[in-house]
């Protein structure tokens, strides 16, 4: 039998990134998308404010959500260990997460189709509601991920790795967990009323700017607790780095509540964009090598879940690579000219007046 | 229930809720491309008109294939585990590829269409449509090409030291040929589905308009049905005819390198054909022992079978008994080889000694089932067809239908009997495979996730099928409405400026 290896490949590291990017390219964009639909009722007080509202999103938000689409292919493909265990470990998790994608999927486009305002209130709130679930989840998750989830080897195969403890549910909500959960869903909310206050005139944009002025704060403070505690709780293997990105991510925070108070809307957004970005990064840098689990239950090393045990052949990463160095510049480049066609910002004149009239006629 | 068999309902309904969407996006996405087109050639107002009407009925039935699908990609790993470990370094790529090529495509080009309209110029809007359009099909090509590897495991080996498959030759893949059987058929039946829509739309319509008097408005809607109506009646032809022939295809392939399954489908327990045996024939109806293990009574179409399996109607055809004997044989000599007709394939060869420690007895899938689903496939897609024919004839030379109530049932009837061939032809690509997940390698039984508890999958399964349940009344009733509401009136679309109103809003 030949030793396997215990040293990550290059292409293995590459690939590790890679999810990273995934993963933060989903946060950031979708981020903001969660965010605006979560204030769909509470920021738009009559039907054409909220369509206002809804609008600002309506043809980016699903682009946005196949980054996660990707992410979750991109681990299938180069890591199926870690696909395998993290996904059916857990399980209701996920089950939450799709219920979420769900109920917001639909809601964006059907809301429009029937001029009755108890059918509209009805997917505005299903919007809202499956848009709150989803970061709520993935905060709680990723919190977790950090903590490191207890593995041990399946009875049937011990390459196959589930999480000890069956099922894996109410382990998870330690307060940090808890609050991983509610800091994901502040920071989604003040990206997400930054990008409104980016894409919108008159009323809707004064409002948002008001609301991300209050969020802002609960986000900075609540964004300052949960890396201050992850880092001294649950240093990465990297030391300084983890501190280069909190102070990064608060940097952003203060940056974007700051621009939004003279409403420079532009660089607000830039700024919790940037937070996001280095929150994302000092996860991932805790979850390397061992992808966000804990072996201490495994005595046996090579038996570990991690970066080597879970990754794909090298054949299939190559492969991967140069997929991914082809098509990804692609895809960043049609998705940015399409954030790029529907530039303007959108206020209440732009609205048609009675969506029925206009929605059957016209599309 | 077993964790296998939750596991199974579990994939198996939302899989199969997912696929009712599928393929209605698929093709109607590229029908109206094709309408939008004519009208940017042509001009006519007629067909910008139609471009809409479908275009929205088009959109109501994205939204839910899009949600159904985020499911799809995740349930792997949630109720398959073992499988995805098992299979994922040659399995993934094509799903991370689905979603980097496809996904993005049509779900970007898909926005720029819908909201386009007011911000672009009118060929660029266009070129959006087609986008989006080749974007479903590229989703079609790497789905399908995964789907395929668990019929006929081509491109892998099997690697003792990690314990899985591992890739040998990606291209393998998309050359298997159970692939290049099955992305044809796939495609002419989604093609045979959304014609189906197409045509019954506007038939329903023609036929409201047959009456005295119309007006010159009247007239103008009358026209711009007849025309959707032929369009439909003959996509549903020509797509009838194609699903005909590419299933001959598939059932060739099929017979070779998974004669069990097409023995299920036929209920074949004992060989027929062959030398000094009588040719042998495709069963219109068989009634078996409640065992399944011989049939009571049969009526058959001598020679039939063996043209669809081997193109010849005095080929031997293996029956389910002999095939059970064959392969406990293989397996019990570690030696497990699924296709009888010699080809050899490496994953299952490398992986059959170990295949013998897991140990299984029983070979066939559930055998009324593959019967059932493979006849009713084939029967409803031909009804669908038939009635294509019907409405050609119904309204050549300028005649109008009839507004009755056949008239009506039968409009129903031309979208929904493709689209339940569509299930049962998938029911029967999945369920005939069994007791295999790849087949002649991984049993079922052994990959699903050991790790999940039968409460957490009874708990989703309940609210998906809540979930679920609840989204398919609002969907139907959204498609009744926007289908009978008719084609809209439009104006030429126009870029907007800064403050003017849109023509399009959510
Ligand atoms: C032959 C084609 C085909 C097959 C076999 C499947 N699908 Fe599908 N899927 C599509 C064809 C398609 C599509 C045409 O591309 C869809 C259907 C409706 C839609 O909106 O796009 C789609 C949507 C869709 C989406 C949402 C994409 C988005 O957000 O835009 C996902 C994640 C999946 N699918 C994943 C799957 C998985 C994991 C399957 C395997 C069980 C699966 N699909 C079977
Ligand atoms: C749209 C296309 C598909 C349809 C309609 C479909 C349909 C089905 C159905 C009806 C079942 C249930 C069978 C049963 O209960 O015995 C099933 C099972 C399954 N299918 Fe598919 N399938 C599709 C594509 C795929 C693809 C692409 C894969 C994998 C790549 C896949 C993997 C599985 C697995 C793992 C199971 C569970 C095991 C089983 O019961 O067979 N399916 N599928
Ligand atoms: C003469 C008519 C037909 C024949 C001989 C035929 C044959 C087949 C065969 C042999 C398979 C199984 C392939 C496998 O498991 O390896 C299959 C699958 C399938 N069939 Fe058909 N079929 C016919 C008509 C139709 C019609 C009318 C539809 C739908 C409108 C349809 C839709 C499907 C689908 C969706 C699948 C599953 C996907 C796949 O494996 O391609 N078929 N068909």
């Amino acid at each position: 039998m030949t030793l396997l290896a215990m040293e990550p490949s290059n292409l293995q590291v590459l690939w590790f990134i890679l999810i990273a990017v995934l993963w933060t390219g989903y946060l950031v964009l979708e981020g903001y998308d969660y965010g605006v639909a979560m204030l769909i009722p509470f920021l738009g007080k009559n039907e054409k404010e909220r369509r206002v509202i809804v609008n600002t999103i309506g043809p980016l938000w699903d682009g946005n959500e196949v980054w996660l689409l990707t992410a979750g292919g991109a681990t299938f493909a180069a890591f199926p260990g870690w696909y395998a265990t993290l996904f059916s470990g857990l399980y209701l998790p996920l089950f939450l997460v799709l219920a979420g994608l769900i109920i917001r999927g639909v809601s964006f486009e059907y809301r429009a189709l029937h001029p009755e305002s108890r059918w509209r209130n009805t997917f505005d709130w299903m919007a809202a509601t499956g848009s709150f679930i989803v970061p709520l989840v993935f905060g709680i998750g990723f919190a977790n991920f950090v903590i490191g989830l207890p593995v041990v080897q399946a009875p049937a195969s011990d390459r196959l790795h589930v999480l000890a403890g069956q099922p894996y549910f109410w382990q998870l909500f330690s307060p940090f967990a808890l609050l991983g959960g509610v800091v994901l869903v502040v920071l989604s909310l003040f990206h997400g009323s930054l990008f409104l206050a980016l894409k919108t005139k008159g009323v809707v944009h004064d409002r948002a700017v008001a609301f991300a002025n209050t969020i802002g704060v609960v986000a900075i403070v609540g964004g300052a607790i949960f890396l201050v505690w992850k880092n001294i709780a649950y240093p990465s293997s990297f030391g300084l780095l983890d501190w280069v990105c909190l102070v990064a991510a608060a940097g952003g925070l203060a940056a974007a509540w700051w621009f939004n108070k003279s409403e420079r809307d532009g660089i607000a957004f830039a700024g919790t964009t940037v937070a996001i970005l280095f929150v994302a990064i000092g996860i991932f840098l805790r979850m390397w090598p061992n992808l966000g689990f804990d072996n201490s239950l495994i005595a046996d090393p090579a038996a570990h879940l991690n970066r080597v045990t879970a990754a794909s052949t090298e054949l299939t990463l190559t492969i991967m690579t140069v997929a991914a160095a082809i098509f990804v510049p692609v895809v960043l480049a049609y998705q940015g000219w399409s954030i790029w066609v529907f530039r303007k910002r959108l206020s209440t004149k732009n609205i048609p007046d009675d969506v029925h009239h206009v929605a059957v006629p016209s599309a | 229930m077993s964790p296998e068999t939750l596991a199974r309902w579990q994939f198996g309904i939302t899989t199969v809720y997912h696929w009712f969407f599928v393929p209605v996006t698929i093709a109607l996405s590229l029908l109206v491309a094709v309408l939008q087109t004519m009208w940017y050639r042509t001009g006519e107002e007629k067909f910008l008109r139609l471009t809409k009407f479908y275009g929205k009925l088009f959109l109501i039935n994205f939204a839910m294939g899009v949600v159904t699908g985020i499911v799809q990609e995740f349930q792997f790993g949630m109720n398959w585990s073992e499988y995805s470990r098992f299979v994922g370094d040659i399995f993934g790529a094509p799903l991370a590829f689905e979603a980097l090529l496809a996904f993005f495509l049509e779900s970007t080009f898909l926005g720029l269409w819908i909201f386009g309209w007011d911000r672009l110029p009118k060929k660029i809007h266009l070129a959006t449509i087609w986008l989006a359009a080749i974007g479903t099909m590229l989703s079609a090509i790497f789905i399908l090409a995964a789907n395929s590897f668990m019929q006929w495991p081509m491109g892998a080996t099997y690697n003792p030291v990690t314990d899985r498959a591992e890739m040998t030759d990606f291209g393998a893949l998309f050359v298997n040929p159970v692939f290049l059987a099955t992305f044809p058929h796939t495609l002419a039946a989604s093609y045979l589905t959304a014609g189906g829509l197409v045509l019954a739309v506007a038939g329903y319509h023609l036929a409201k308009l047959n009456k005295p008097n119309r007006t010159p408005q009247e007239e103008k809607d009358a026209s711009a049905y007849r025309w959707a109506t032929k369009f439909g009646a003959w996509i549903v032809i020509v797509a009838g005819a194609a699903v005909s022939l590419t299933g001959h295809a598939q059932g060739v392939i099929m017979e070779q390198v998974q004669p069990m399954k097409m023995a299920a489908a036929e209920a074949l327990y004992e060989t027929e054909g062959g030398p000094g045996r009588p040719m042998a024939g495709f069963s219109i109806f068989t009634i078996g022992t409640l065992d399944g293990s011989r049939p009571i009574f049969e009526i058959k179409i001598p020679g039939v079978l063996g043209l669809l399996a081997k193109n010849d109607p005095f080929a031997e055809v293996e029956g389910i008994n002999n095939l059970q004997a064959h392969y406990a044989e293989l397996h019990a000599a570690g030696a497990m080889q699924t296709a009888t007709d010699g080809t050899v394939n490496a994953l299952q060869k490398a992986y059959a000694e170990k295949l013998k420690t897991v140990g299984i007895d029983n070979f066939a899938p559930n055998i009324p089932v593959s019967y059932w689903t493979f006849r009713l496939m084939i029967g409803l897609g031909m009804f669908a067809m038939a009635l294509g024919a019907f409405a050609l004839w119904t309204i050549r030379k300028g005649r109008y239908p009839q507004d009755t109530r056949l008239w009506r049932l039968i409009m129903l009837a031309a979208p929904l009997a493709p689209l339940f061939a569509n299930s049962f032809g998938w029911i029967f690509t999945e369920m005939g495979r069994q007791p295999w997940i790849v087949a002649g390698v991984l049993p079922t039984a052994s990959a699903v996730s050991p790790g999940v508890t039968q409460l957490e999958v009874i708990i989703s399964m309940g609210l998906f099928t809540l979930i679920y349940g609840t989204l398919a009344v609002v969907e139907v009733g959204l498609m009744a409405k926007y289908a009978k509401a008719g084609l809209p009136q439009v104006v030429e679309p126009s870029i907007k400026g800064e403050d003017e109103v849109l023509s399009f809003a959510y």
